[in-house]
């Protein structure tokens, strides 16, 4: 927004720009902004679990470390929550706690393209964890699967309507886990966004200009917590995935 | 802000989806707000697919297998390490124990050495002490029997000077000899007495 009016575009950070422009049978698989930021993620998540413990020392390198502290991290939770027969979801987990972390965590350096700012990314998560919680709870429990919507000691009157709650709930999960994520990192680049044009207008509003470190300060503090919120937000994603997979695992409330 | 938001530069592009962003975008000037335009999904899906699926395998193949079995080793090592130290210390424990029973089996056999000498000693000079008794008692013996011998030599003697002096003092007061009989019945009597 050079040449135009320094006018407040905090939407102007979400568009994906094509970088390589690709058709493959009319669909259109550019390789865009987006993309370039997916790689992003890949290699530095790769670069952190593969190259970091490439050297297998006992006595672990900080990298390793590192590497070491999000691998436990993220087995403890799952260990946690679905308990030991969960672990054979926690490379999912792991990877799409990473992938969303990173994502988060890319997306607050300046310039950089927030993957998970996308609707479309954050519901694609959503989608293939309740595809795989469905997908997995009938192939494990079969038809006992069910259930999950019905839950006991319930009195035979109200079992509809408890049922039809619960068929809700289980169907606005997708919604719900995908518009968390997407909506926080929206909102917060907007305020940073936001607060960063106030500093610029304020310097070209003569006398008030004395007043332009108030929002930088804001920045700084809205800095701090995003990161928070970047780290809680792909903790959150993690843990009701495991949550919904132990849904998966043991139906019966 | 032209056009960026590539809508419009596609127009062969034929899915009917595309139509209707096209129409979207068009009605309002600078896009749809980015997160819902459509037109993206597409190739943020793809992406999204390859980038995940390729973390995925990355992960589950390469990655995490590797860190867990660092995290093995490092376990068997630490618990490898603590039962080595175990078994050390109940070595040097051992070796602690045998060195103390080294020490008291040495002290015990050289109270044992100082006692025999103490004993061997004190017997020779016992056996030298015997001896030497023997000997001074035996000496002492000889010499009393010599004073003995010399006495009775020296009485005898002591009776013959008697007998002359008594006879010459006889003769001396009487003026004539004296009649040694008597004399000597005298001196016996004085002797005896």
């Amino acid at each position: 927004m050079a040449a135009e009016a320094p006018a407040i575009d905090p939407i102007h950070q979400f568009n994906i720009e094509r970088i390589l422009p690709l058709h493959i049978g009319g669909i259109d698989a550019s390789y865009t902004n987006a993309s370039l930021f997916m790689t992003i993620i890949l290699l530095a998540v790769t670069a952190l679990m593969v190259l970091g413990t490439s050297g297998h020392h006992i006595v672990p390198t900080r990298v390793q470390a590192a590497a070491e502290m999000a691998y436990e991290f993220v087995a403890s939770t799952v260990r946690d929550t679905v308990g030991q027969e969960g672990m054979r979801f926690f490379p999912f987990v792991f990877s799409l706690f990473m992938f969303v972390l990173f994502s988060n965590l890319i997306g607050l350096i300046p310039g950089a393209y927030t993957v998970t700012s996308q609707i479309v990314v954050t519901f694609a998560f959503a989608a293939l964890v309740i595809g795989l919680v469905i997908a997995y709870g009938f192939y494990k429990n079969g038809l006992h699967f069910l259930h999950l919507f019905v839950p006991s000691g319930v009195p035979k009157l109200l079992l509809p309507f408890i049922m039809l709650i619960e068929v809700i709930s289980f169907i606005s999960r997708p919604i719900s886990l995908s518009v968390r994520l997407f909506a926080n990192m929206l909102a917060g680049h907007i305020t940073l966004k936001v607060f960063g044009a106030f500093v610029g207008m304020l310097l070209g509003a003569g006398a008030f200009a004395w007043l332009s470190p108030l929002p930088l300060l804001g920045i700084v503090a809205l800095s701090a917590l995003e990161l928070l919120v970047a780290f809680l937000q792909a903790y959150v994603f993690a843990i009701l995935t495991c949550v919904y997979l132990n849904d998966a695992l043991h139906p019966g409330h | 802000m032209a056009d960026n938001h590539g809508a419009a530069p596609d127009p062969h592009a034929s899915a009917a989806m595309h139509a209707t962003t096209q129409a979207h975008g068009g009605a309002e000037h600078g896009g749809a707000f980015p997160p819902f335009d459509s037109t993206h999904y597409s190739s943020q899906l793809i992406w999204l697919v390859i980038t995940f699926g390729l973390l995925y395998w990355l992960m589950s193949k390469v990655a995490l297998p590797r860190v867990a079995r660092i995290l093995d080793d490092r376990q068997s090592k630490i618990s490898g390490d603590l039962e080595a130290a175990k078994k050390a210390q109940a070595d040097a424990e051992a070796a602690q124990a045998a060195h103390e029973k080294t020490l008291a089996d040495a002290r015990v056999k050289a109270q044992a050495l100082g006692q025999e000498a103490h004993a061997q000693a004190a017997a020779e000079m016992d056996a030298k002490r015997k001896t030497l008794e023997a000997d001074l008692a035996a000496k002492l013996a000889a010499a009393d029997a010599q004073i003995a011998a010399t006495k009775a030599k020296a009485m005898a003697n002591v009776e013959g000077i008697a007998r002359d002096t008594a006879a010459a003092i006889v003769q001396q007061i009487t003026g004539k000899p004296a009649d040694p009989q008597k004399i000597a019945t005298a001196l016996s009597s004085i002797v005896k007495g």
